[in-house]
């Protein structure tokens, strides 16, 4: 297989796509948000803990290709601790990469999807997750909805 | 029988040389757009070079040459689709518009409170979404008629689901994920046997099998010109003269009244009715030019050769440990293959084989309830047309193994 495709398919990225962390679904969410790529039909839903303005606790479920669920995974070890206005940092900071700009030194482990910025098919895939955070944290504070 | 040699079309297709990432390109997404022959382009230019003006106002030289080659792209389109004449066929953007337009129009009139529009788990969301319009207005209730295991129509369970509230049977003539054409005679004569209209999504069906309204029996057939060789923005819609003409019309404007005051206005009579603004002459003069192709080559020889490569394209795949496909068996069917590799998703797939210089389609195929039926909410899928070639298909199954061993290293 080609060069071009090792750089984008990296050993990590497609460690994350087999075994994602933070999946599953999480008891007493402050914030639940559903995500959607209408042009390829990919789906998350994110959960978020939030006390006192630190994301306490996160997690997705959803189905999508290795690019989406990878991105999900790295975003929510990001997310896992930090405070609300450091996530809305990052998804910005990641954005602007993915847009082509050079990778901000906060993003560490997210700049591993750099390669995303020169495959526009993919762009949305990369971002879904984080489009689903700045939707989640826009509508602020939701009843979670335990099972 | 005529028969085709892709080697000999290819030619005319200039995009066809193209490379893409460093390899020939293989373009096996024909079935959400055809690429375009010379003919087709330079007709275009030689309409704006030479001929373009508004069309059906003015009395100058210009305006009457483009309001002949317009209304002779119309007759073209009837003879293509074997309608009785020109009179029925409407210009649209693509199938998605003419769809509405029945809905909209003929719906609006038409349809009340629990009436049913019968149609299959395996329609493209435009003969879906706009019949919900309907479900919210009007009441009207959409029937779903399942597939059988080897993907065809059930036509039993259809049988079953036509009752005294069907007023609408509304199918596809070739499904976009599957390649399954469906019966179209057998299809309207249960509709009419009840009274209902009978109406054909023609986007696949036009530009890969012949299409004889007269035979089918249908009471609608819509197309896109994009998919059959013709440029983007013209498409048309054929409608039985006499229904049509029961029709209010659709979009309002120049071009589609009769006389207009402040507070009303009277509408023209068919086709004029249902074109308002100025229609996509230029688009409308490549789409007869891509007919002019398609005849010159022969509709029967380009289902046949859909059909032969559908085949080499089936047993070279099946060939593939971890691969599914979905569709029917047998040659009644399109040039349209549909699979999934296990564990890998088919954006992955689709990224991989571009990487490789092959264009396939990847997601939902705007066809989600059928994902649904299929337990399959994605898949990859490789369509044909008259420049495919068998070295083609090769090129695809190499790169879907070396696809399949670059993901399982991770698995």
């Amino acid at each position: 297989m080609n060069t071009f495709l090792e750089s984008l398919y990296k050993d990590v990225i497609l460690e994350h796509y087999r075994r994602p962390h933070h999946r599953g679904r999480l008891e007493r969410a402050s914030h639940t948000h559903e995500g959607v790529n209408p042009s390829c039909g990919d789906e998350l839903t994110l959960y978020l803990r939030v006390e006192d303005g630190v994301i306490r606790d996160v997690a997705f479920e959803g189905e999508g290709c290795a690019i989406s669920q990878a991105s999900a995974s790295l975003m929510t070890d990001a997310l896992a601790g930090a405070s609300v206005e450091r996530a809305a940092a990052l998804s910005r900071a990641f954005k602007d990469m993915i847009q082509g700009e050079p990778p901000a030194e906060e993003l560490g482990d997210l700049a591993l999807l750099q390669g995303i910025s020169k495959l526009h098919a993919r762009v949305k895939c990369a971002t879904l997750a984080w489009t689903t955070l700045d939707a989640a944290l826009a509508a602020g504070e939701r009843t979670a909805v335990a099972d | 029988m005529h028969t085709l040699d892709p080697r000999a079309l290819r030619p005319d297709f200039p995009i066809l040389e193209r490379r893409v990432n460093d390899r020939p390109l293989v373009y096996l997404d024909s079935a959400a757009s055809s690429q375009k022959p010379r003919q087709v382009v330079e007709a275009m230019v030689d309409y704006y070079y030479h001929h373009h003006a508004n069309v059906h106002r003015g009395a100058h030289t210009l305006a009457v040459e483009a309001t002949e080659l317009y209304e002779g792209a119309r007759s073209r389109l009837a003879r293509f689709l074997n309608a009785p004449g020109p009179e029925g066929v409407v210009f649209t953007r693509n199938t998605t518009e003419a769809l509405n337009l029945i809905v909209a129009s003929w719906g609006g009139a038409n349809l009340g409170e629990g009436d049913e529009v019968v149609v299959s788990v395996a329609e493209h969301h435009a003969n879906l979404v706009p019949w919900h319009f309907l479900t919210r207005r009007l009441g009207v209730r959409v029937r779903a008629v399942p597939l059988t295991p080897d993907y065809r129509l059930d036509l039993d369970a259809l049988e079953a689901a036509i009752g005294e509230r069907t007023r609408v049977v509304s199918t596809f003539h070739m499904s976009n994920v599957l390649g399954t054409i469906n019966p179209l005679r057998r299809i309207a004569d249960l509709a009419h046997a009840v009274d209902a209209v009978m109406i054909v999504d023609g986007a696949q069906g036009a530009p890969h099998l012949p299409v004889d309204v007269q035979a089918f029996d249908c009471d609608f057939y819509a197309v896109s010109g994009h998919k059959m060789l013709g440029p983007t923005g013209v498409g048309g819609l054929w409608a039985r003269p006499e229904i049509l003409e029961s029709m209010p019309p659709f979009l309002g404007g120049g071009e589609m009244i009769r006389k207009v005051a402040l507070e009303d206005s009277s509408y023209a009579g068919i086709p004029a009715r249902f074109e308002a603004g100025t229609p996509p002459v230029a688009e409308a003069v490549g789409l007869a030019a891509a007919i002019d192709y398609l005849e010159a080559v022969g509709m029967d020889a380009v289902a046949a050769h859909d059909a032969a490569l559908a085949r080499y394209a089936l047993e070279r795949l099946e060939g593939i440990e971890g691969l599914t496909l979905y569709g029917p068996r047998g040659g009644d069917r399109g040039g349209i293959v549909t699979f999934n590799l296990e564990g890998i998703h088919p954006h992955d797939v689709a990224s991989a084989l571009d990487a490789e210089g092959i264009a396939i389609r990847s997601g939902h195929h705007c066809a989600q309830p059928l994902g649904a039926t299929l337990g399959a909410g994605a898949t990859a899928r490789a369509s044909f047309y008259l420049y495919t070639t068998e070295e083609e298909i090769d090129r695809l199954t190499e790169a879907l193994v070396k696809t399949r061993d670059f993901f399982k290293a991770f698995a």
